[in-house]
């Protein structure tokens, strides 16, 4: 009941904030909508306590939802050890998210509106996180989604935002495309929906063939890259990336909850909660860890290019998510949730504490724009330092357990890909750093470069909404060594039970522990270094990063441009829809079809009638010359008829 | 109850009202409201008749429920012939269902020739529900030909600009199919010597025969669904329709090609349906894509949402075809949903053209402003069309899409393809209608919806909903007649194959 009762307050919660919002008024909103999101968040560490800690795990049957055949499944919800893990963060953000906006939004025209959405959103993600089914799990995902589009769009005022809003919705589709192919396919090999089901069969269909596109592959490794599809659509994987940059157009509470701390780690959630049969695909997992490893080198060097502070920040979550990917690509699920819910608490906090500075410098956004404040926000600036500190994986933040063994586990899986990964990883932890304190000196040090007017705004925010950064800060700073032992330390065999499958054959990350001393010290290094560049370019020679980019222009804009797959996709996926859409409408349908068809029938009919009513001329001769014509020919027919 | 003649009741109880409308004597403005309340009453009470074929419906029996049977012309053994089984059971609850909706639809815009208008609905609505209870195959080939005279008038009479082309081009297109239609029951008839449906489904025709029959009746019921390439008329025909009409054409009459194929020719043409399912599966694929990338182009409203309604059909015929029991289930369930949401998003259409008289997308723009509640509805329609979970879209999609990938992989692919060309051109229509800045003049004081489109909507609302969220009562329903047909045409193969191996 209590677990139930966890999952459906927040949608209570929106019901009445959407549907009642004229007349519950802005304050009556925020107060159903918060204090619903803490009650959750509350019932959440119960929950942790309950299922994770002593090991209970527990299932609740609501009604059956799809029966046809045998194909039958149920809305239940299921609290496993990763379950009970997502709940927590997904509500204690969402909680901190809830107040903050109070403050945020507070002369927003469209408070209720907004609260609705926002617990709407927490409610499916949290039906995301504990279905016990894949079609569940599927329409958490979608409602997320939605939710996340409705968001983007907030301010509907605005036609970026909308655009934003319509290519966020869309790219998921594509990544859920791959998703329902891949549930359609689980079906048709297991003849079940339901995880225990299928996982219990997995092992017996390691070596089965799936008869695909007219070719026979594996059935698991097709059934995972289809399902994989779908997680890098909605973790923002290279390739499918490119809505979450733009989704920034939405408010930053929302980014901050959504596009950093949980919707977009629902893909690596759903890598590890189908770790049962990822683990029997090795092909899969290698996919998995080379897009990991590639999205989080890639999403890297634009990240420090960018000078929306927003964007800044999103790239640095599409990198991050890599990080996560590849953890899960080398059979480090642990490590991997492990990162998820360290990244949730400082990548909100970092948005949050950029909200902050937005709120500060009215709306203002380009960090170029930005400088000189860090004395008129002091708590936001100290804050902006925590995150960024266990963002670049400082000793002793969050960051520094969760991302050190990652790279460890890819270091020890002692494969290519792990390699691969390993070194990749290294490369984007500099530029993480780099990029990080890059966002810190561009705004809040140097000279301020806004105008007088703006400057004279520039105000710390209410303690509506510093508390819940001060929240998420202490998460930030604690996660990391609090959580270690019982993630991804000796605890680890009891604390996920049989939440997360890893095979023997898979020992990463066990083996992690025992790696030379190099290699975990090594992230801590090119951290600093890292830091060491950012206040070399940016605070003691501020005019050398100008020549850096005049020097290797080429570089500076494909970076600046995001590698240009915009472009790429417009030119090859959206010009051509269109143009094919405009010419079969009116080619096709109006000239081909209706031409020969219909149109055309008519015009031949009434080209005949027009014929045959001038032969009616009214003149016996001409009447009397058909009737001689007709006579003729019968004649003619009989007496050939005769003739044979 | 069982001797009761619900089906007939239900199916004649709007032609007494249309008969009770004609008699209406007086002037114009009494005739027209007493016109339009029969009309509401009577399509209210027809439906909550219906209602009990639903309640007394037996999911535990596969075979037809409330049958009726008289002789009708006697001399040829056809026979006025009534029952309902799982599939159909639905087809009857929808239409009258719809029907009161259309009613008071109508209620202000029809001012005109009120009377004539409620009658030809009250008609319409005999005719539909005829037509899925008909379990004589000359019975329904009279109600499925009937459809068409009531809904040709309203096109042509109460219809746009271009009523009299849309009406004609409606006409021509579906008549060429009956006709050859005809021919093919006139040949069953001589083949079998029957004209009952149940008798026929367990009749074996020949290989050869099965094959032309199979064609002839695809004629008919292609243009109806429509398929790809006859599917022109639709888009025509509901741009010139009026809003109530539209619905109706959308709803039920697109129904009633699908309702064919699964009724005939999947029973009684197992062999022929085996051997054509790659010409249909192409087809629906080809609409499915086609007609996606065509409604991005569009600048109509009605259109797009025409366009959009052919390529759902596509999911009906794949799912149809697939002979699975999720495939069937899914197209019903799907036919089920698409007569529900694209009904809705006419209706949608038809308040703001009822308020500005245009159908084109850029007329407006920021509508979320004055119409809040508007933008509510429309877009829970829009979604339930796009097919996201927890609508009705959803499941009958899916179910369509599992069905088919258990036969082939590569139709499962590519009409897997429409829910993201689905999803592109409606969120593109519903951001140019309702988001943005309202920048027109005469939009600045349009009207949210009032308090008779807000009756109108909930209920579809409420069963967009419920067959998102919960269908599981829908599909037990189905249940039985599904897997009956589905084990059938197994055997049925079965005994073909058995039949080849036997020649060689």
């Amino acid at each position: 009941m209590m677990y139930a009762l966890c999952i459906f307050l927040p949608l209570a919660a929106a019901a009445i904030a959407g549907l009642f919002g004229p007349w519950v008024k802005d304050r009556g909103a925020q107060i159903v909508t918060c204090g619903a999101m803490l009650l959750s968040a509350v019932i959440s560490i119960f929950i942790l306590k309950h299922v994770a800690l002593d090991g209970q795990v527990q299932e609740v049957e609501l009604f059956p939802w799809i029966v046809s055949g045998q194909f039958e499944t149920a809305w239940a919800l299921r609290f496993d050890t990763l379950t009970a893990v997502m709940v927590f963060v997904v509500t204690v953000v969402s909680c901190a998210v809830h107040f903050y906006s109070v403050g945020y939004m507070h002369h927003d025209p469209g408070v209720p509106r907004f609260f609705s959405y926002l617990s709407l959103f927490t409610f499916f993600m949290l039906l995301l996180v504990t279905s016990d089914n894949f079609l569940q799990l599927f329409v958490g995902w979608e409602g997320v989604g939605l939710c996340s589009y409705l968001l983007i769009g907030f301010w509907y005022e605005k036609p970026s935002a909308n655009a934003a809003a319509i290519k966020a919705f869309l790219v998921n589709r594509v990544g859920d495309f791959g998703f329902a192919l891949g549930i359609m396919g689980v079906f048709f090999l297991y003849n079940s929906l339901s995880f225990e089901t299928v996982f219990a069969a997995t092992p017996a269909k390691a070596d089965a063939v799936l008869h695909f596109l007219n070719w026979d592959f594996n059935a698991l490794t097709v059934l995972c890259l289809l399902l994989f599809v779908g997680a890098m659509g909605k973790s923002a994987q290279l390739g499918l990336h490119t809505w979450l940059p733009d989704a920034m157009e939405g408010p930053t509470p929302v980014s901050a909850l959504i596009h950093a701390a949980t919707m977009v780690t629902a893909g690596v959630f759903m890598v590890a909660r189908l770790s049962p049969m990822f683990e029997y695909a090795p092909t899969a997992l290698l996919v998995v860890a080379i897009v990991g490893a590639s999205t989080a080198f890639f999403a890297a060097t634009i990240g420090m290019c960018q000078n929306d502070i927003k964007r800044v920040i999103a790239y640095s979550t599409c990198s991050q998510l890599g990080y996560m990917f590849f953890a899960c690509g080398v059979s480090a699920y642990a490590a991997g949730i492990f990162h998820l819910m360290t990244h949730a608490f400082f990548k909100a906090l970092l948005f949050l504490g950029a909200g902050s500075v937005i709120h500060a410098m009215s709306a203002e956004q380009d960090m170029r724009k930005m400088g000189g404040i860090h004395k008129l926000v002091p708590l936001t600036h100290m804050l902006m330092w925590v995150g960024s500190l266990a963002l670049a994986g400082m000793p002793f933040f969050a960051g520094y357990y969760s991302k050190d063994i990652i790279l460890e586990s890819a270091f020890a899986a002692g494969t290519g890909v792990g390699y691969y990964a390993f070194w990749l990883g290294i490369a984007a932890a500099v530029m993480t750093a780099f990029y990080s304190w890059r966002l810190i000196i561009m705004t809040f040090y140097g000279r301020p470069r806004a105008d007088e007017r703006v400057m004279a705004h520039v105000h710390e925010s209410p303690k509506i909404m510093t508390v819940p950064l001060l929240v998420l800060a202490l998460g930030a700073i604690v996660a990391g060594y609090v959580g270690y032992d019982a993630f991804v330390g000796e605890g680890m065999q009891a604390f996920w039970g049989k939440a997360i499958l890893v095979l023997p054959a898979h020992p990463a990350l066990e083996q992690a522990h025992h790696v030379p001393f190099w290699v975990k010290v090594l992230p801590i290094l090119v951290g600093l270094a890292g830091i060491g560049m950012a206040y070399w370019l940016y605070m003691y020679r501020p005019d050398l990063p100008g020549r850096v980019a005049r020097r290797f222009r080429g570089v500076y804009l494909f970076l600046y441009n995001k590698w240009y797959f915009d472009e790429l996709y417009d030119r090859v996926f959206v010009n051509p829809a269109r143009y094919l859409g405009r010419q079969l409408w009116q080619e096709g349908d109006g000239t081909l079809i209706d031409g020969l068809g219909p149109d055309g029938v008519a015009a031949v009919a009434r080209n005949l009638a027009q014929r045959a009513s001038r032969l009616q001329s009214g003149y016996v001769y001409h009447y009397a010359f058909a009737m001689l014509i007709g006579v003729a020919g019968l004649v003619t027919l009989y007496l050939w008829l005769q003739g044979r | 109850m069982t001797d009761f003649p619900l089906l007939s009741l239900v199916t004649f109880l709007p032609l007494i009202g249309a008969v009770f409308i004609l008699i209406i004597r007086g002037d114009e403005a009494v005739v027209a409201r007493n016109a339009r309340w029969t009309a509401v009453w009577t399509s209210g009470i027809t439906f909550l008749m219906s209602l009990l074929l639903w309640i007394n419906f037996d999911t535990a029996k596969a075979g037809f429920q409330f049958v009726e049977k008289s002789e009708w012309i006697a001399g040829f053994g056809i026979a006025y012939h009534m029952g309902v089984d799982g599939i159909s059971v639905f087809f009857v609850l929808l239409s009258t269902f719809l029907t009161p909706i259309c009613v008071i639809s109508a209620w202000q815009v029809i001012q005109k020739r009120v009377k004539e208008y409620m009658i030809a609905f009250l008609v319409l609505e005999t005719l539909m529900v005829g037509m899925f209870c008909a379990l004589d195959i000359v019975l329904f080939y009279v109600f499925f030909e009937g459809v068409l005279i009531p809904m040709f008038l309203i096109i042509g009479v109460w219809g746009g600009q271009r009523r009299v082309y849309a009406a004609f081009k409606f006409f021509l297109y579906t008549l060429t199919g009956s006709v050859l239609m005809l021919i093919a029951i006139l040949a069953v008839y001589l083949a079998a010597g029957t004209t009952d449906v149940p008798t026929l489904m367990r009749y074996t025709f020949p290989q050869s025969m099965q094959l032309w029959l199979w064609l002839a009746f695809f004629a008919s019921f292609a243009v109806k669904v429509p398929m790809w390439p006859v599917h022109t008329w639709l888009p025509d025909a509901h741009v010139e329709a009026p809003t109530a009409g539209s619905v109706i054409l959308a709803g039920v009459l697109l129904k009633m090609g699908a309702y064919g194929f699964i009724r005939f020719s999947v029973p009684m043409f197992p062999y022929a349906t085996e051997f054509f399912t790659p010409l249909i599966y192409t087809l629906s694929v080809v609409a499915i894509v086609y007609t996606s990338l065509v409604a991005l182009a569009q600048t109509d409203m009605k259109k797009l949402i025409a366009y959009s309604s052919v390529a759902h059909m596509g999911f009906v015929t794949i799912g149809i075809f697939s002979v699975t029991v999720q495939g069937l289930a899914g197209a019903l369930f799907q036919m089920l949903s698409h007569g529900i949401i694209s009904g809705a998003l006419f209706l949608i259409v038809g308040v703001v053209y009822d308020r500005m008289h245009s159908r084109d997308i850029a007329r407006y723009g920021g509508l979320v402003h004055r119409m809040p509640l508007y933008a509510l509805f429309f877009m829970v329609f829009m979604l339930g069309s796009v097919g996201l979970p927890g609508t009705s879209g959803f499941v009958g999609e899916f179910l369509v899409l599992v069905g088919v990938f258990q036969v082939n992989t590569w139709v499962a692919l590519l009409a897997s393809t429409g829910i993201i060309l689905g999803a592109a051109y409606m969120l593109w229509l519903y951001r140019r209608v309702i988001f943005g800045r309202l920048t027109r003049d005469d939009l600045k004081d349009i009207l949210d919806l009032s308090p008779r489109e807000i009756a109108m909507f909930v209920p579809l609302l409420a069963m967009t909903l419920w067959m998102g969220i919960y269908p599981a009562p829908f599909l037990a329903v189905m249940d039985g007649a599904v897997t009956g047909l589905v084990d059938q045409h197994k055997a049925a193969m079965a005994a073909v194959q058995s039949l080849s191996v036997a020649g060689r």
